[in-house]
């Protein structure tokens, strides 16, 4: 067993794969740096990320898997799972044993299937995420949503955000992988920041705009007066809207 | 803005708004250009739920709850002793913006009570949508209410602004209508469906023409009918619906349950029962006939006008032809897969892409997400599948009812597919 080591970006990723071929290590195993443990006795190969190498993987891939097939693996790869590496590896080499053949579509491979789960998962939580974040307006101009999605899905979302709001400023923070998307009115960029949390979290904070909590308590009353109480249905309420999801949402607020 | 007075508008035309059950923002295809605000040409989110379960999309208010009309079925009827408000255009798009703003919803729903006239009423709901899009270059949502008896010209200016236009039927047949809706003519309503349906098509062979031809209504228009409150089948009712599919080119007919709110003698009494499950059930035909290949004399006939309220549409159609099973999924076509109870259209997709690699068994339905409690009556696969023997008992229903009763013992368990996608039919 050969245990290789990447600095837990997907390039990173990419070029191990790159190098197993190479070098023909045999049976891999991939580790994020992060993850290493001193106890493991084997020294690992440690991978230096390089960008031609990931590219060749992904152009390579992207021939035979398409567009689709290579955006699976992507998400896949955010989902954080542990062991997830390994898993994209047998994808990957499932796919060099068929040349020619879009193996994403073979959902009776085991590799394959839980790829595409993992891949559907983290789709689900990048569409709530685009669903339940709440912008707050800060004094400053600046539109604020915190998240803490369970998966790294900050990036894949960044366009969604982009193609929307594009005449004020936005940003939307990572509260737990404690890094940012913001817009400037020009680009979006990714930032990395400490913020102290405590400090948006209080109402009656001074970092709000004066209007703020006169929008907020409108659309909690909208909220409250669109629903059909006749018709309450809390199982079918619970599945759409997990409980985990209610800190995102302003019409969940007590005011 | 008087955010005070706003509030008590808001609740009562947020109240007034919510019979109306359409709250779909899918179909629109209008960009964000020059760094303007919002973008519809994503699919419509959900952005929240009520607690009902229903999508919340779009922020869904009447202009006015003042009516001149007197519909027995609706809470704004002239003669309801209930208290009334009136937005101002302004109002409307301060609240729209500000909510899109937040990334509380997808666009606006604007609908309202008729106030002197027909035409009126529609220039203010156009002067909204109109002022959104020219003064604050918004490309959110907007679905805008057409006012029966509107005039063409209104119509039509409507269509250049909305993404959506649409005309409640309500009461799906002219009897009903006379009942309970004596100063609507069934005529004025379906003349603005009509009316847009060809303007539709009239944009099209424009755009065929010219590129930049104006879109028109791009995601189309929808209805809306009230189930239970007239004395009407679910035959009629789908075949009201299969008839403005076809002939109105509708994007969408929302089915929505009477809920009672009133004591008129002609319609069921405030406390019974809204009719949930057969709402479910007409929006599963309604699935049926649009994706998965069905006709509306398929799923229901004269002799047997009403949905089975045990099974689902297409579990019953099976269930009454059984000669047309076992499918062998190996190599049937994906319109017979399709037919198969359990079966959804992505699963069924699913199954042809990889049958060409494996010869498929349960486990691999089950892994590509056939609900394969109910699927495994009525397929033969490559390994043995011990349930197929009962595929011609006599009560086969009764099996199968017993072998899936905890997903069916609350009816509306599944309900949370309703407006979004059919991951019930599987
Ligand atoms: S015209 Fe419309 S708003 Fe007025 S009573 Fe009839 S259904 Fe209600």
């Amino acid at each position: 067993m050969t245990i290789l080591s990447y600095d837990s970006t997907f390039e990173g990723f990419l070029t191990t794969v790159f190098e197993i071929f190479e070098f023909k290590y045999q049976e891999p195993q991939i580790i994020k740096k992060d993850d290493l443990q001193r106890n493991i006795f084997a020294t690992p190969v440690e991978i230096v990320t390089d960008i031609t190498k990931s590219d060749r993987v992904i152009k390579k891939l992207t021939d035979q898997l398409q567009n689709d097939g290579v955006r699976t693996l992507i998400y896949a790869f955010l989902s954080e799972k542990v062991g997830v590496e390994d898993l994209l590896f047998k994808v990957i080499n499932y796919a060099v044993a068929n040349k020619n053949k879009n193996i994403m579509k073979d959902f009776s491979n085991d590799a394959v299937l839980q790829v595409s789960q993992l891949t559907k998962s983290v789709g689900r939580e990048k569409h709530r995420m685009e669903a339940f974040i709440r912008f707050e307006l800060l004094k400053d101009g600046i539109y604020f949503a915190k998240i803490d999605p369970d998966f790294d899905v900050l990036t894949l979302i960044m366009n969604h955000f982009k193609n929307r709001y594009q005449d004020q400023k936005w940003l939307i923070y990572d509260l737990r992988r404690k890094y940012g998307v913001f817009y400037d009115l020009k680009s979006v960029e990714i930032v990395s920041l400490d913020l102290d949390v405590k400090l948006i979290d209080d109402k009656s904070s001074s970092v709000f705009s004066d209007s703020e909590i006169q929008y907020q308590k409108l659309w909690w009353e909208y909220f409250d007066h669109t629903n059909i109480k006749e018709r309450k249905n809390t199982k079918l309420h619970l599945q759409h809207v997990p409980k985990r999801y209610w800190k995102y949402l302003t019409e969940k607020k007590i005011f | 803005m008087n955010y005070e007075k706003v509030k008590e508008k808001l609740e009562i035309l947020a109240d007034a708004a919510k019979y109306d059950v359409s709250c779909s923002s899918s179909g629109g295809n209008r960009k964000n250009k020059n760094k303007g605000l919002g973008d519809s040409s994503a699919t419509g989110i959900c952005h929240t739920y009520t607690e009902d379960g229903r999508c919340v999309s779009l922020l869904k208010i009447l202009l006015t709850n003042f009516c001149i009309y007197d519909c027995a079925y609706c809470v704004t009827r002239k003669s309801n002793d209930i208290q009334r408000a009136a937005f101002t255009v302004e109002e409307v798009i301060d609240l729209t913006i500000n909510f899109y703003r937040r990334n509380y919803i997808e666009g606006l729903f604007l609908s309202s009570g008729i106030f002197k006239n027909a035409d009126y009423t529609m220039e203010r709901l156009v002067r909204v949508a109109k002022k959104l899009r020219l003064e604050h270059n918004f490309n959110g949502y907007i679905h805008l209410k057409s006012i029966p008896g509107a005039s063409d010209d209104l119509m039509r200016e409507a269509g250049l602004y909305a993404d959506r236009l649409s005309m409640n039927l309500e009461i799906p047949t002219e009897s009903g209508l006379k009942l309970l809706a004596p100063d609507k003519n069934h005529q004025d309503m379906i003349k603005p469906m009509g009316f847009v349906k060809n303007e539709l098509i009239q944009y099209k062979e424009e755009k065929k023409k010219f590129k930049s031809t104006p879109k028109f209504a791009p995601a189309g228009q929808s209805t809306q009918v009230i189930v239970g409150a007239a004395q009407e089948n679910d035959f009629q009712i789908i075949q009201v619906a299969d008839h403005f599919y076809k002939n109105f080119d509708l994007k969408r007919v929302y089915y929505s349950g009477y809920v009672p709110i009133s004591n008129d003698a002609r319609l069921p009494a405030i406390g019974a029962q809204v009719p949930l499950v057969r709402e479910n059930r007409l929006y599963q035909a309604d699935w049926l006939m649009r994706f998965y290949g069905f006709k509306a004399n398929e799923i229901l006939d004269k002799n047997n006008p009403f949905l089975d309220l045990e099974v689902d549409p297409k579990m019953s159609w099976a269930l009454r032809n059984i000669t047309q099973f076992p499918v062998i999924i190996q190599n049937a076509s994906l319109e017979m897969i399709l037919r198969v109870p359990g079966i959804g259209v992505k699963s069924a997709h699913k199954i042809v892409q990889s049958r060409r690699f494996t010869n498929l068994n349960l486990d691999h339905l089950k892994k590509i997400g056939v609900a394969v409690n109910r699927a495994r009556y009525f397929i033969s696969v490559s390994n043995e599948n011990s349930h197929l023997k009962f595929l011609n008992a006599l009560n086969l229903k009764e099996i199968i009812l017993s072998d899936t009763k905890s997903k069916f013992e609350n009816p509306f368990s599944n309900q949370l597919s309703l407006l979004n996608d059919d991951s019930f039919l599987r």
